[in-house]
C-alpha cells in the first residue's frame, strides 16, 4: 500500500542504457550505486542494453541517473540513456536492490540499436598482481580476470553477455568462484569468464610431432623451455593462434622467416613493459600511453639504434612493432624468459590467424616445434591491433583485437539496417544500425580462400549476436573486389560507393563531419566513377556525394598487378609513358633516365617499353602511391616490394634523418576541368640530381616535402573557392607518417583544418565504415 | 562496350539482355559449349561462333582455322561427333583476294583434318572501314551417341580435373604478334580440332561429366562456369597445371595469369575418380592430349567457388578474369 507519506515522495523510474554496457562491470557498478543510495529495485541485462527498474526519493533518483554518466566503470561507453516509467509495478518500498536474470531478446526499447559486444580487455593491475603473488590462490593461473579485464568478444556467442552464451559455459564453477561471483562487493562479481586452477581451463602442450602429455604449470615450462633453448612456439592467445619466439635469437627468428613464408615484413615484439619497450624504441608519453592502454595493441615506434634485437625482426626498416602483454598467459611467458619474444600471427604468409587447436595443429605443423594451448574455446577470431600516435594523437593501423567490434558514431543515422562489405586487402566489413557503427575485426586479403571463409564466418557471428538484419548491401565500384562480387550475391538493395569518397568519408564520420569538406585521398589504387584507376584526388564532398577537383597525373601500370609487385616497372611506367602536359615531359628524360635502365634486365626494358607503346595490359592510374614507388626505384632504394607498401615504408625511412629539405620543382596543369599534379618536373629534377650524386636520403625527404606543398596549395586553392577549410586526409599513402605531418602542418598554417583517421585505418581497413556513413546519407537523404 | 574477355561481363550481357529478349529455355540453361536437342529420335549437338581475331595469321594458324576447329570443339564438348560446318564471312571492301583465298584453304584442310564438312555459307562485303579484314561465323551440327549426357551443370563432389595438355599458349602467340613483343622462342597457337580426342576420351571414360574447351578467359573461366552450373567447389592444385615455361615466362612479363589465358586446341574434362585414370591414359594416347594431366578436384565445400592450392601450400580464390584487366591491389 502506498498510504505513507513516505512513499508519497518516491519516485520510481526505468532506465535503459545503451552502448557497451555489458562486459565492463556495469551491473555491479549499478547495484552498488543502488544499495548505497538505499534504492529498490532492480538491474538486468536486456538484449544488448542494461536495464534499470528503480524506486527512491526525488533526490536520490536524480543522483542515480547523474552517476550512471560520471561514476561509470572506465569501459563502459555510454551512448544512450533513455529515463520513463516502469513497465510494470514500481518496486515495492523496503524490498532492496538486486541484479536480476537477463531477459532473453526479443529486446524492449530502444531496440533499433544493434547489440553490442565488448571487445577483450588486456589484464587488469589488479588480476597481475594476483597473478604473481604466491599467496593467491590464482598464483600462476594464465586464466585470471575480472570484471575490469580478460576476454570478451572472442569467447561471446550471443547476448546478452551472460557466462551461458560464452565458450566459458561449459566449466562449472568451484564453491570459491561462485561466491566471488555473487558478492557484489567482490571485484569479480558477475565476471563472467571468472575461473580459478579448481574450475576453470587448463594449460595443454604438445610438442611437433609428438602428442599432448603435459598441462598445467607443466605446459608452461615445457613451452618456457623450448623458447629458452631457441625454437618456435605456436601459443594460442586471446584471438588466435601466434608465434613466439626469442626476438634476440637471430637463427629462431630466420628459421620463423622461412618456415612462415614472409621474408621481410617486420615482426611484431612483445616485451615485459615499459622499461623493457623503451630499451628497444623511443617511447615518448603519447606512445606509452598507447601500448599501456586496455586494448593493447601492436605500437608502431622508431626503433633505438642500440636496440639489442635480432636485425632480421624488422629488415630494412627502423620502425618497430611494440607491444605489452595482452592476457594472463603473456605475462607468465615474459616473466619466465625476461627477454623480449616475437610475436606474430599464427599463420602462413596471408592467410588468416589460427583459432581452432586441430587446425592450428594441422597448419602450423611444418611452423612451430610446440603447441602451447587451452581448453578455452576461442568464438571469433581477432588478430592483434595495430596502432601508431600521429600528429600526437593515437591512430589505428589495424582494428582488431581490444577494439572491434566497439561501436562507431555514424554522424548521419542508416534509416535501414546496413552491410557495408568494404574492400579487398585489409578487408573489414560493417553493419550499422540507426547512427551506429560495428567494424568488424581485419581479416585479411580476401583472396585467400581462408579469408573469405573468416569474412563470412564473422558477418554470421555478428549479425546473429547484434540482430543487425541488414537491408541494404554497400560494396566497392570495383567489380573484381570478392567483396563486391560477394555482395551481388546476398538479395537486397545494393549501393555502390567509390573507393576514395569512401576513404575520405571515413575521415569525416569518425570526426562527425556532415557539411561539406575537401577530401584527399592519396591511395595505391581503387576504381574510379570513370573506369580507369585513381589513388591520388582530391574531392569536394560531403558524406552523401563528391565531385572530383584534382589528381595526380596518369601513368601507366605496365602488367597491372605486376607493376605494384615491382617499383622498378612502375618508375619505367612512368618514364615511358606518363601523361604528357608539354614538351619538358619524361618521354625527354633521355640521358637522365639511362643509368637507371641500365641497371635493369635489357630484355625486361625492352618489354615494358613496347607494352607501354601497344598498350598491353597496361591500365593507366592516377596514382599517389605508384609515384611514390617508382621515386623508391628511381632512387635505388626498392625494385621489388615485397610485402605492399615495402618501397614507401623504405623511401620514407630513408628521408626520416633530413628534416627540413625543400621541396622540388612541381607543376599544375588543368585537363577536363581537373587540376592536375604533373611530376615530370619533380622526376627530371630528382633524374639530375641523381646525376650529380645528391644524397638519396636527402633526396627523398625533398620529394615527401614536394607532394606535401603541392598538396596545401591544391588544398589552400579549393578551399577559397568552394568555402570550405575542413580537409579529410585518407587513403593508404596518409599511412607514411612523415608526409601526414608535414600535411598537417603545412594544412594548418595555410589556415586550415586538417583532420586524420584515428579510430579507422586510413588503409582499406576502413573503407566499409566509410561506405556504411556514405550510403546512410544516401539513404537518408531518399 | 567491354564485354569481349570471355569473362564475367560476356555471361552478364546473356543473362540480362538475350535472355530476357529471346525466352528460349535452352539459353536459361547453364551456360554450355552447344545445344543438344532432341529431333526425331536423334540427339542433336548445335552451335555457333563468331571469330574476330586479329591478326588474321599468326604462329600456329590462322582465323580460318580457328573458325573451323572452334566450332567443332564447341560440339565436341557435348560429346557429339561433327556432322557438317556452315561459314559466313563478313569481308572489308578491298580486301585482298590473296588472303582470302589463303584463309579458305585453311578451313578447307582444317575440316578434312577433323574428318568433317563445309557444307553451305554465305558472303557480305561491307564497306572500307566497317569491318577489320575480314570476319567468319562458323555453325556446326553434331550428333550425340545415346548414354552420353555431359553437361557443365553434371560436375560432382569427388570427379577428377583433367586438362589436356599446355595452356596459354594461344592467347600469348596471339598477343605476342599484336603488340610486337618477342620473348626470346616463338610460341604457336594449339588450335587444333578435339572431336577425335573426346572419342577417345568417351570410350575410356564414358561416365564424364562435364567438359569445356577453354577459350576465352581461360581455363579459370572454365572452372568458374562449372563450379557454378554444378553448384560444387573445385581445388586445384596450381603445380600441376601444364604451363610451358616460355607461356609462363611471357606471363610474368605481361602481368598475365595463365590461367586467364585463352586456349583453342584444349578442353578440361570432370570424370568420376574410377575412371580418371583411365580417362588420363587415353588422353595421352592421342596426338591432341600428350600433355595432359590430373589437375584437380571437385569438392562439396565452398560451392561455386575454385580454389588454386599454391606449391607453398596457401590457397587462393580463382575467378573469371574481367573485361579488362584492373588490378585489385589498392
Ligand atoms: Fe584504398
Ligand atoms: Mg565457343
Ligand atoms: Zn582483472
Ligand atoms: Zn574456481
Amino acid at each position: 500500500m502506498r498510504g505513507t507519506a513516505a512513499a508519497a515522495r518516491r519516485v520510481a523510474r526505468r532506465i535503459e542504457v545503451g552502448g557497451t554496457v555489458q562486459g565492463v562491470g556495469f551491473r555491479p557498478f549499478v547495484y552498488r550505486l543502488g544499495r548505497e543510495m538505499g534504492l529498490d529495485g532492480w538491474v538486468r541485462n536486456d538484449g544488448g542494453l542494461v536495464v534499470i527498474e528503480a524506486a527512491g526519493s526525488a533526490d536520490a533518483m536524480r543522483r542515480l541517473s547523474a552517476r550512471l554518466r560520471t561514476d561509470a566503470p572506465p569501459q563502459a561507453r555510454l551512448r544512450q540513456v533513455r529515463i520513463g516509467a516502469p513497465a510494470g509495478d514500481a518496486p515495492m518500498h523496503g524490498s532492496g536492490f538486486h541484479v536480476i536474470a537477463s531477459a532473453e531478446p526479443p529486446r524492449s526499447g530502444l531496440d533499433d540499436r544493434p547489440g553490442l559486444v565488448p571487445p577483450d580487455l588486456a589484464t587488469c593491475a589488479a588480476c597481475v598482481a594476483e597473478l604473481f603473488d604466491p599467496g593467491d590462490r590464482r598464483y600462476r593461473y594464465p586464466f585470471v580476470n575480472c570484471t575490469d579485464c580478460g576476454p570478451r568478444a572472442t569467447i561471446v556467442d550471443g547476448l546478452p553477455y551472460d557466462r551461458a552464451v560464452t565458450s566459458m559455459r561449459r566449466f562449472a564453477m568451484c564453491r570459491a568462484c561462485t561466491a566471488e561471483y555473487r558478492d557484489p562487493a567482490d571485484r569479480r562479481f558477475h565476471a563472467e569468464p571468472i575461473a580459478c586452477p579448481a574450475c576453470g581451463p587448463e594449460l595443454t602442450w604438445q610438442p611437433a610431432g609428438g602428442h599432448g602429455a603435459e598441462g598445467g604449470e607443466p605446459a608452461l615450462r615445457a613451452a618456457v623451455a623450448l623458447l629458452r633453448a631457441g625454437g618456435i612456439v605456436a601459443v594460442k592467445g586471446v584471438g588466435g593462434y601466434q608465434l613466439v619466439c626469442d626476438a634476440t635469437d637471430e637463427a629462431v627468428v630466420a628459421r620463423l622467416r622461412t618456415r612462415k613464408q614472409r621474408p621481410v615484413k617486420p615482426f611484431a615484439v612483445m616485451v615485459a613493459d615499459l622499461t623493457a619497450a623503451g630499451r628497444l624504441a623511443l617511447v615518448g608519453p603519447a606512445e606509452a600511453a598507447l601500448l599501456a592502454s586496455v586494448p593493447r595493441p601492436v605500437v608502431l615506434l622508431t626503433a633505438r639504434p642500440d636496440r639489442r634485437l635480432a636485425a632480421t625482426v624488422a629488415p630494412g626498416t627502423d620502425t618497430l612493432g611494440l607491444l605489452l602483454p595482452a592476457a594472463p598467459l603473456h605475462h607468465l611467458l615474459l616473466h619466465d624468459l625476461d627477454r623480449p619474444l616475437v610475436a606474430t600471427s599464427g599463420n602462413v604468409a596471408d592467410e588468416p590467424i589460427a583459432v581452432d587447436d586441430a587446425e592450428a595443429v594441422d597448419r602450423l605443423a611444418g611452423v612451430a616445434d610446440g603447441f602451447l594451448g587451452h581448453d578455452r574455446v576461442i568464438r571469433a577470431r581477432y588478430d592483434d591491433s595495430v596502432a601508431r600516435v600521429v600528429a600526437g594523437r593515437p591512430s589505428l593501423v589495424r582494428r582488431a583485437r581490444g577494439y572491434a567490434p566497439a561501436p562507431l558514431g555514424l554522424p548521419i543515422a542508416a534509416p535501414e539496417p546496413l552491410l557495408a562489405v568494404g574492400a579487398q586487402l585489409k578487408h573489414t566489413f560493417t553493419l550499422a544500425r540507426g547512427s551506429t557503427a560495428i567494424v568488424g575485426p581485419h581479416t585479411g586479403d580476401l583472396q585467400q580462400q581462408e579469408t573469405m571463409t573468416a569474412f563470412t564466418d564473422h558477418l554470421a557471428h555478428l549479425t546473429r549476436v547484434t540482430g543487425v538484419e541488414p537491408a541494404v548491401v554497400v560494396h566497392d565500384l570495383h567489380p573484381g573486389y570478392l567483396s563486391t562480387q560477394y555482395a551481388q550475391t546476398i538479395s537486397v538493395r545494393r549501393i555502390g560507393v567509390q573507393h576514395h569518397h569512401a576513404h575520405v568519408a571515413s575521415c569525416a564520420a569518425e570526426h562527425g563531419i556532415t557539411g561539406r569538406y575537401l577530401g584527399v585521398a592519396y591511395d595505391g589504387l581503387g576504381l574510379g566513377d570513370d573506369g580507369t584507376l585513381w589513388g591520388g584526388e582530391v574531392l569536394l564532398a560531403d558524406l552523401r556525394s563528391y565531385r572530383r577537383l584534382a589528381r595526380f597525373g596518369r601513368a601507366p601500370l605496365p602488367g597491372g598487378a605486376a607493376a605494384v609487385r615491382r617499383p622498378a616497372r612502375m618508375a619505367l611506367g612512368y618514364l615511358f609513358g606518363a601523361e604528357a602536359f608539354d614538351d619538358t615531359s619524361l618521354a625527354r628524360a633521355g640521358r637522365l633516365a639511362a643509368p637507371f635502365l641500365a641497371r635493369l634486365p635489357p630484355l625486361e626494358v625492352a618489354t615494358v617499353r613496347r607494352m607501354v607503346a601497344a598498350g598491353v595490359n597496361c591500365p593507366q592510374a592516377s596514382s599517389a602511391g605508384r609515384l611514390f614507388d617508382a621515386v623508391a626505384a628511381l632512387l635505388r632504394v626498392r625494385d621489388d616490394a615485397g610485402y605492399e607498401g615495402e618501397a614507401a615504408a623504405a623511401l620514407e625511412a630513408l628521408a626520416a634523418g633530413h628534416t627540413g629539405a625543400a621541396p622540388l620543382p612541381w607543376r599544375l596543369a588543368t585537363r577536363d576541368d581537373l587540376v592536375v599534379y604533373d611530376s615530370a618536373p619533380t622526376l627530371l629534377t630528382l633524374l639530375e640530381a641523381l646525376r650529380d650524386e645528391a644524397a638519396v636520403g636527402l633526396l627523398a625527404a625533398a620529394f615527401h616535402a614536394t607532394i606535401a606543398a603541392m598538396t596545401v596549395a591544391v588544398c589552400s586553392d579549393a578551399a577559397a573557392e568552394h568555402g570550405t577549410s575542413t580537409v579529410c586526409l585518407s587513403g593508404g599513402v596518409m599511412q607514411n607518417q612523415l608526409l601526414i605531418e608535414a600535411l598537417v602542418t603545412g594544412l594548418s598554417a595555410a589556415g586550415l583544418t586538417p583532420l586524420v583517421n584515428e579510430q579507422i585505418p586510413a588503409n582499406d581497413g576502413g573503407i566499409s565504415y566509410g561506405q556504411a556513413a556514405v550510403a546512410a546519407a544516401q539513404l537518408q537523404d531518399g | 562496350l567491354g564485354h569481349g574477355g570471355g569473362g564475367l561481363l560476356g555471361s552478364e550481357l546473356v543473362e540480362c539482355l538475350f535472355l530476357p529478349a529471346f525466352g528460349t529455355a535452352e539459353l536459361a540453361a547453364a551456360p554450355r559449349d552447344s545445344v543438344v536437342l532432341e529431333v526425331g529420335g536423334v540427339r542433336l549437338a548445335f552451335t555457333t561462333d563468331s571469330y574476330v581475331v586479329n591478326p588474321l595469321f599468326f604462329p600456329g594458324g590462322c582465323i580460318g582455322d580457328l573458325a573451323v576447329n572452334g566450332t567443332i570443339n564447341d560440339l565436341a564438348m557435348s560429346g557429339a561427333t561433327p556432322v557438317a560446318l556452315s561459314a559466313g564471312f563478313i569481308l572489308e571492301e578491298g580486301l585482298d583476294m590473296a588472303v582470302l583465298d589463303r584463309v579458305a584453304r585453311a578451313m578447307g584442310a582444317a575440316a578434312k583434318n577433323a574428318k568433317t564438312r563445309l557444307v553451305t555459307g554465305d558472303t557480305k562485303v561491307v564497306e572500307r572501314g566497317h569491318a577489320d579484314g575480314l570476319y567468319v561465323n562458323t555453325s556446326g551440327i553434331g550428333l550425340v551417341a545415346a548414354g552420353v549426357h555431359i553437361g557443365p551443370e553434371r560436375a560432382r563432389p569427388g570427379d577428377r580435373v583433367l586438362v589436356s595438355g599446355a595452356i596459354g599458349e594461344h592467347g600469348v602467340a596471339i598477343m605476342s604478334v599484336r603488340s610486337g613483343i618477342e620473348f626470346g622462342t616463338t610460341i604457336r597457337s594449339d588450335s587444333a580440332p578435339l572431336g577425335g580426342l573426346v572419342a577417345e576420351l568417351l570410350a575410356a571414360a564414358p561416365q564424364i561429366h562435364a567438359l569445356r574447351d577453354p577459350t576465352r578467359g581461360g581455363l579459370a573461366a572454365s572452372l568458374c562456369e562449372i563450379a557454378a552450373a554444378s553448384r560444387v567447389g573445385i581445388v586445384l592444385d596450381e603445380a600441376a597445371v601444364p604451363v610451358p615455361e616460355p607461356v609462363a615466362a611471357a606471363c610474368g612479363f605481361l602481368g598475365l595469369d595463365p590461367l586467364h589465358v585463352a586456349n583453342e586446341g584444349k578442353l578440361v574434362a570432370f570424370v568420376p575418380d574410377a575412371q580418371a585414370e583411365a580417362a588420363l591414359a587415353a588422353l595421352r594416347a592421342h596426338r591432341y592430349g600428350a600433355g595432359a594431366a590430373i589437375v584437380g578436384t571437385v569438392t562439396d565445400g565452398h560451392p561455386g567457388v575454385v580454389v588454386g592450392r599454391t606449391p607453398l601450400g596457401a590457397t587462393r580464390v580463382i575467378d573469371r578474369p574481367l573485361g579488362e584487366q584492373l588490378p585489385r591491389i589498392c
